[in-house]
């Protein structure tokens, strides 16, 4: 199983947001392979967007994502409300099915084998039985568990959780949470934002409580003390529309040299030149071969 | 019985090819129509539909009633509006249905002046409304064919196209097949209402498309009974059309249009997902 021993994110003093407003603003973090993080704040302290930027769904405006070169498929991610038709008729089976892309892509058959797996996330799941009910005919909690089953067949060694208890009741939490352990003593890399603090202590190892700022990231019973929470509420205030701009002095960050030979960058997409004032200065880009970005370098 | 259903087709040769053609856009329109009822795009179609009339009014402008000019200037129409309202959702604020309509609308406008620019009323009569009975052997193999090819690239893209029905996000996480299932399935559409305007004409092809498929949803709970009853439907609709323009000598279009429309309201009535189910008197309830 080496495709479980990978995966290791650096987070280069980021900045995600929208519309130049930031949601997540410079973040650097390193976090280990195998590592069980909790992503926890206030509402509108930017862990969505963290999960958004990390499953490269959102560009960064400053700073940058550095993955190591996962396998096909290698990054699950489950967005909070995913954009699921739950009117659309197709099975559980089906749905969970969909879980084995990276086997049988968009036309490869499903094995006796791989039957006999999607069969056993289910049950997996506490959803034994269910295969041939219609999707819609789920509760919410059903659906969760039905999800939980897809991503267990993604079989990723990256997952990004996006608060995959909101509105579940507490024994399919108990059950999903047995899941999330039971994947990381397999050795993957996951992180999940999760609202429950209680949870957190006793079941994450290590939590990153964001408050746009980073406010802490290490061990859980360290980052969660009352004083850091304290100031993570005080950090959360309004997104204020006439912000001015930002000139946090800029580190020129060194690299570290073993994250992998040929590490994805999420680049820095577009427009962070025109004044925004952490317009991010990549010597290592230029110094180091081995970080590659991977759409050019920053403009100026 | 005989003379009332069969012997119509045995007797005239453009009965038959008139068959033959509601059979092929049965096969070919119909799935399209599935899901685009299922993407909830039903309207869009409609729209779509108009789109398509300033390109084959420039090649009717151009050529005259050329079957190959007026093809190739519905599908480029349909294209270019597809791809520019794909564009616009994508840069700027708009939604796909703001962007979209803007574009058939003007689209449509252009395509009503270039239409009354030269040209009698008899010929945008057949524009807007087919001519079903009228198929030469051309449009028949031209329908057949955007048919073929509609169920061989449906055939392709059906896990990609269900799954960006089902859950986009979890498509675009996996693979890149998003954007290639949304608008490979965007230009079936586009192509199978050029298909559909030569029988139909442009504003009924939709009702082939969309009027079998809702009544089958009624019935289905699975997508390939679903899909299989929307294409029964479909050919049924056809052929009673076909029939009842025949006896009655009313034009066949809008027969086969409002035959789909009687399927679909019996349907409605009687399908266990129509008005009634909910409201008759129930059998017990199972325990679990």
């Amino acid at each position: 199983m080496n495709r479980l021993a990978l995966p290791m994110i650096r987070l280069d003093n980021l900045t995600l947001g929208y519309d130049r407003h930031p949601a997540v603003h410079h973040l650097s973090a390193e976090i280990p392979a195998g590592a069980l993080v909790a992503v926890v704040g206030p509402n509108g302290a930017g862990k969505s967007t963290l999960l958004k930027g990390l499953a490269g769904e959102l560009h960064p405006i400053g700073g940058r994502i550095v993955l190591p070169e996962l396998p096909a498929g290698g990054l699950a991610y489950m967005p909070q409300r995913g954009e699921i038709d739950h009117s659309f008729p197709v099975s559980v089976f089906d749905v969970v099915a969909m879980g084995l892309w990276h086997e049988i892509g968009a036309f490869g058959g499903l094995s006796r084998e791989q039957r006999g797996r999607v069969r056993a996330a289910l049950a997996a799941v506490g959803m034994a039985g269910f295969e041939a009910r219609p999707i819609g005919s789920l509760s919410g909690g059903q659906l969760q568990r039905a999800r939980f089953a897809r991503l267990m067949l993604q079989d990723a060694p990256l997952i990004l959780l996006d608060e995959p208890f909101a509105a579940i009741d507490s024994r399919t939490v108990d059950d999903l949470v047995e899941l999330i352990l039971g994947w990381h003593d397999e050795g993957r890399t996951i992180l999940t934002v999760v609202h429950d603090l209680e949870q957190v202590r006793r079941h994450f190892p290590t939590a990153l409580l964001l408050s746009r700022e980073p406010v802490a990231f290490g061990p859980t019973a360290e980052v969660l003390t009352p004083e850091r929470l304290a100031r993570a509420r005080r950090l959360s205030e309004a997104f204020d529309e006439h912000a001015h701009e930002c000139h946090i002095e800029e580190l020129t960050v060194a690299v570290a040299p073993d994250v992998g030979t040929h590490p994805h960058t999420h680049d820095d997409g577009h427009g962070h030149t025109e004044g925004h004032g952490h317009a991010p200065v990549h010597p290592a880009a230029h110094a180091h071969p081995a970080p590659r970005p991977r759409r050019g370098l920053p403009r100026h | 019985m005989f003379d009332l259903l069969i012997s119509p087709f045995t007797e005239f040769a453009f009965m038959r090819r008139a068959l033959a053609g509601c059979l092929a856009l049965a096969l070919g329109a119909t799935p399209v129509g599935v899901f685009l009822l299922l993407r909830r795009m039903s309207l869009m179609g409609d729209a779509m539909s108009h789109a398509i009339l300033p390109g084959a009014a420039l090649g009717y402008l151009a050529f005259g009633l050329s079957l190959g000019a007026m093809t190739v200037g519905g599908i480029v129409a349909g294209l270019v509006v597809v791809f520019a309202a794909g564009l616009v959702t994508r840069a700027s604020v708009l939604k796909e249905d703001a962007s979209l309509a803007a574009f058939y609308l003007l689209s449509l406008a252009a395509g009503v002046m270039i239409v009354s620019l030269r040209g009698q009323n008899l010929d945008l009569l057949h524009v807007l409304f087919g001519s079903v009975l009228g198929l030469d052997d051309a449009s028949l193999l031209l329908i057949a064919s955007i048919a073929s090819v509609t169920l061989a690239s449906l055939a392709l893209l059906f896990r990609p196209l269900v799954m960006e029905c089902f859950d986009p996000a979890f498509l675009r996480g996996v693979s890149r097949w998003s954007p290639v299932a949304h608008y490979g399935f965007l230009m079936l559409v586009v192509v199978n209402l050029v298909s559909g305007f030569h029988a139909l004409g442009t504003l009924m092809a939709v009702g082939i498309m969309i009027l079998p498929s809702a009544a089958a949803r009624l019935w289905a709970k699975g997508l390939p009974m679903l899909l299989l009853l929307a294409v029964l439907f479909a050919f049924g609709s056809g052929a009673s059309g076909l029939l009842l323009s025949f006896h009655a000598d009313v034009p066949a279009g809008p027969a086969i249009v409002l035959v789909c429309g009687v399927v679909y309201f019996v349907s409605l009535l009687a399908a266990p997902g129509g008005l009634l189910a909910g409201r008759l008197p129930v059998r017990h309830h199972l325990e679990s």
